[in-house]
């Protein structure tokens, strides 16, 4: 063995280390847990500064601050299409951006349980790096602690996002007005499909990949296309409202936006486009596509008259390729949500109630 | 998915519409029980009833285990996580149900119950078989079609003479609950409940075979179409019951050939018989006490009876005062006639069983059917 | 009641097990209930378990009864 230099630190053992207390006493470990995996592989400039908080530069003039925070904790925490770590990128991103505004940065903020391998949590922190890094927003500052073994998933991650919102730009979700058009940019229940196929208790096999993506881009094409109302000054024409279709489905999103505008919804079931394994397994475990999650699917109301224009512009997105219209805003005292059945009956499409759970009857 | 899409068409469906339409004698009513959760749920789901006349009205039955699980069943369940530290096994549908005490299962693992959701109780082998230190109990609920795979559980169970695992039963019978709706004074009396038919079980049909119905048709007078779930097989099965009443006939017909035949499957109605016996009463939520309406584990078996083993005791608990779940279970009231439906009582907080299950008759109206409450908003 | 669904036999495995396949998704599923199911065979799954073995000739069968009640239909509105 040769000389061991006088300040060497020995290099964190990625390979079979794990996590421990230590990692978030505040002292050397947690420097060098911080420095060697998370800063290494967030590499920025605004990060580099290093100090308790980050200084960001001045919004151009006009612009307003959006910021969304969203907390991930999902089992497993690799699965098909994506991890714990991209999601969390995406969700926030998302979050900011079905706004209206230009996703800036992200903080992050990770629990660690006691004992998770650190080879998991560098795959984690790398794939967190790569989304942040092709969505070109990144991770300016961001904090560690530690939980004792039991008391955590492996890893929880918050992310915190802000963005800049245009002047005149508002997308919020009381803007839905009755005769506006509504539309999926493409199919619906891949993420909690994917998720759902690896749980042990279910566990089946799919060829289905959670669709997680940053749909800023998506949604910086549309709006170039069509502009909010509130930006063209004309209450005929306009998008009125963006909404990513998460936890809940597009089912929730739409009931949420009905509930918040005042307006009631008539789908089509016929307009959705649901993958044909989303629909298989969904029979099997007797849930409903509509509810079930999605992390790169939004749900658009549009004003009637440009609704041809902006189907348009999503379709000739690859991440809208699949975009359709799925139903129509109505006036409706009870903020409906109604469906009409592809067997050419009617029905209610609720809030979810509870947890969706698979059904046996 | 074969054999799923073709009976899921609307074109179809139009073309069936109009046969009954047809078919259906104006001057008469027709009132149809869908024994099964399953019908009403395609009902509900596919907007089966907008495709059908006025004058041919579908009464929802007590088809759905969930629903007529009753509050005591569920106590004895939470009692054994709470109390004996169980790892308590079920499928997912168990664990809304309202209990006693505010409790549900869902809401006992809150309180620190282990229990476990499994999609099958071959999965709860499988708990069972790991934790060699815990006691496992599957608890288990559901009519002839979930029978025979708890039946397969405990007999593997035997084989392996697995120590730790035992079996909560509530599997019950779907014969004795229609002789019982057909003997409640509401329908024997004339003009109360007017049922002039029933759509048959399904999936239950599959195992049981067509062959019990006939005591029905014969005895009570009443035409039995057994219908697949999807919603084509439900449409037909209403044409074919309006024939059937057309004709003045009552017979056992089968529109779902696809599965079902007179005898059933007789490896697993055998199966069924080994291991189980029929218990002398059980109370079904809705029904009340039901002679012979249920299974028990048969002694030679006993070591797997959560019953047994942990000597817990059913008790029966009454139902929220202003629960009109018996009355609906029965057909005699709609969801709408309960003064809860819909305000205290929701799919959120549900007070009555037959709010729980998305098949349960009120959380099918209050999930699908609400609009037709009120002023219809056309599209 | 009884959430079950038509699924097809894709691979017979050990102690009574078989794979089906439903619109691309598997599962491995208990066919102990169900007399010789072969590979190919449509059966009817529940809670993991197939009930029965599915009749492809009654299937037709009865999809033919709905479209009967389809000309009918037509034949009504001439």
């Amino acid at each position: 063995m040769g000389e061991v230099k006088r300040g060497y630190v020995r290099p964190l053992d990625v390979k079979n280390g794990r996590i421990d207390m230590s990692h978030g006493s505040g002292g050397k470990a947690m420097a060098q847990l911080i420095e060697e995996l998370f800063a290494r592989a967030f590499n920025n400039e605004l990060l580099a500064q290093g100090n308790d908080g980050t200084v960001l530069p001045a919004l151009q003039a006009g612009e307003r601050l959006v910021m969304a925070t969203d907390s991930h904790v999902v089992s497993p925490l690799f699965f098909k299409g994506g991890d714990i770590g991209c999601l969390s990128v995406h969700g926030t991103v998302n979050d900011v951006a079905v706004m209206g505004a230009r996703p800036l940065y992200l903080a992050a903020g990770f629990i660690l349980e006691e004992g998770f391998p650190l080879s998991e949590l560098k795959k984690v922190v790398d794939s967190m790096a790569a989304a942040a890094r092709e969505a070109g927003v990144p991770i300016v500052t961001g904090d560690t602690k530690v939980v004792e073994q039991g008391k955590g998933d492996g890893v929880f991650i918050t992310t915190t996002g802000v963005g800049a919102l245009p002047a005149g730009r508002d997308l919020g979700g009381a803007n839905a007005r009755p005769g506006d058009v509504v539309i999926v940019s493409g199919s619906i229940g891949d993420h909690g499909t994917a998720i759902m196929s690896q749980r042990e208790s279910l566990a089946f096999d799919t060829e289905i990949e959670s669709d997680t993506a940053c749909l800023h881009n998506l949604i910086e094409t549309m709006l170039a296309a069509v502009p909010s109302t509130s930006e063209v000054g004309n209450a005929a024409r306009g998008i009125r409202v963006i909404r990513d279709a998460t936890r809940g489905g597009v089912a929730t999103t739409l009931n949420e936006i009905a509930k918040q505008s005042g307006v009631g919804v008539m789908l089509n079931e016929k307009g959705f486009v649901i993958k044909p394994q989303v629909d298989a397994a969904c029979e099997f475990l007797g849930l409903d596509p509509l509810y079930v999650a999605n992390e790169g699917k939004i749900v658009v109301i549009v004003a009637r008259e440009d609704a041809d224009a902006l189907l348009a512009a999503m379709r000739a997105h690859p991440q809208g390729k699949d975009a359709s219209v799925v139903g129509d805003v109505l006036e409706d005292p009870h903020h409906f949500v109604q469906m009409r059945t592809g067997f050419g009956g009617r029905r209610i499409v609720d809030w979810l109630s509870g947890e969706q759970l698979p059904r046996i009857c | 998915m074969k054999y799923v899409e073709e009976y899921r068409d609307g074109d179809v469906a139009q073309g069936l519409a109009k046969v009954i339409a047809a078919e259906a004698r104006p001057d008469r009513g027709y009132h149809f029980m869908e024994f099964c959760g399953g019908h009403t749920h395609a009902i509900s789901r596919y907007g089966v009833t907008d495709l059908l006349p006025p004058n041919v009205r579908m009464i929802h039955g007590p088809g759905c285990p969930v629903c007529v699980l009753p509050i005591g069943r569920v106590d004895q369940a939470i009692k054994l996580a709470l109390e004996n530290n169980v790892i308590l096994c079920t499928y997912g549908d168990c664990l809304r149900v309202p209990a006693s005490e505010s409790l549900s299962l869902l809401k006992a693992k809150a309180r620190g119950a282990d229990i476990r959701m499994v999609y099958s109780c071959a999965d709860a082998l499988k708990v069972a078989r790991e934790n060699p230190t815990r006691e496992v109990v599957f608890f288990a609920i559901g009519f002839e079609t979930t029978t025979p795979p708890t039946a397969l559980a405990i007999k593997q169970a035997a084989t392996e003479d697995l120590p730790n695992f035992s079996v909560l039963c509530c599997h019950v019978l779907t014969p004795s609950a229609i002789m019982n709706i057909l003997e409640s004074p509401e329908v024997r009396e004339l003009g109360t409940v007017p049922i002039d038919g029933f759509v048959g079980p399904a999936h239950v049909s599959t195992i049981i075979g067509s062959q019990p119905y006939e005591f029905f048709a014969e005895e009570y007078r009443k035409p039995v179409v057994i219908a697949g779930f999807e919603p084509l097989d439900v449409m037909q099965a209403i044409l074919m019951l309006v024939r059937q009443v057309n004709d003045g006939r009552s017979e056992v017909e089968n529109e779902f050939t696809r599965a079902v035949n007179r005898e059933g499957n007789t490896r697993a109605q055998a199966l069924v018989a080994e291991i189980f016996e029929l218990r002398k009463s059980f109370e079904w939520r809705g029904l009340g006490e039901v002679p012979y309406s249920a299974l028990c584990i048969r002694e030679a078996f006993g070591k797997w009876d959560a019953e047994r083993r942990f000597n817990t005791e059913y008790k029966a608990v009454p139902d929220n005062k202003a629960c009109e779940c018996g009355a609906i279970l029965r057909g005699v009231k709609k969801p709408t006639d309960c003064k809860i439906f819909g305000t205290v009582c929701t799919p959120e907080n549900p007070m009555g069983s037959c709010m729980v299950s998305s098949e349960g008759a009120c959380a099918a109206h209050y999930t699908y059917g609400r609009f037709k409450d009120v002023e219809i908003v056309a599209g | 009641m009884c959430l079950a669904i038509p699924a097809k036999v894709v691979e017979l495995r050990e102690a009574g097990q078989g794979v089906v396949d439903l619109g691309g998704v598997r599962k491995e599923i208990s066919l102990e209930l169900v007399d010789g199911v072969q590979p190919g065979d449509y059966v009817i799954v529940h809670v993991g378990f197939a009930l029965t073995r599915l009749d492809p000739e009654e299937a037709e069968r009865t999809l033919a009864l709905f479209a009967e009640a389809d000309i009918k239909a037509a034949a009504a509105a001439l």
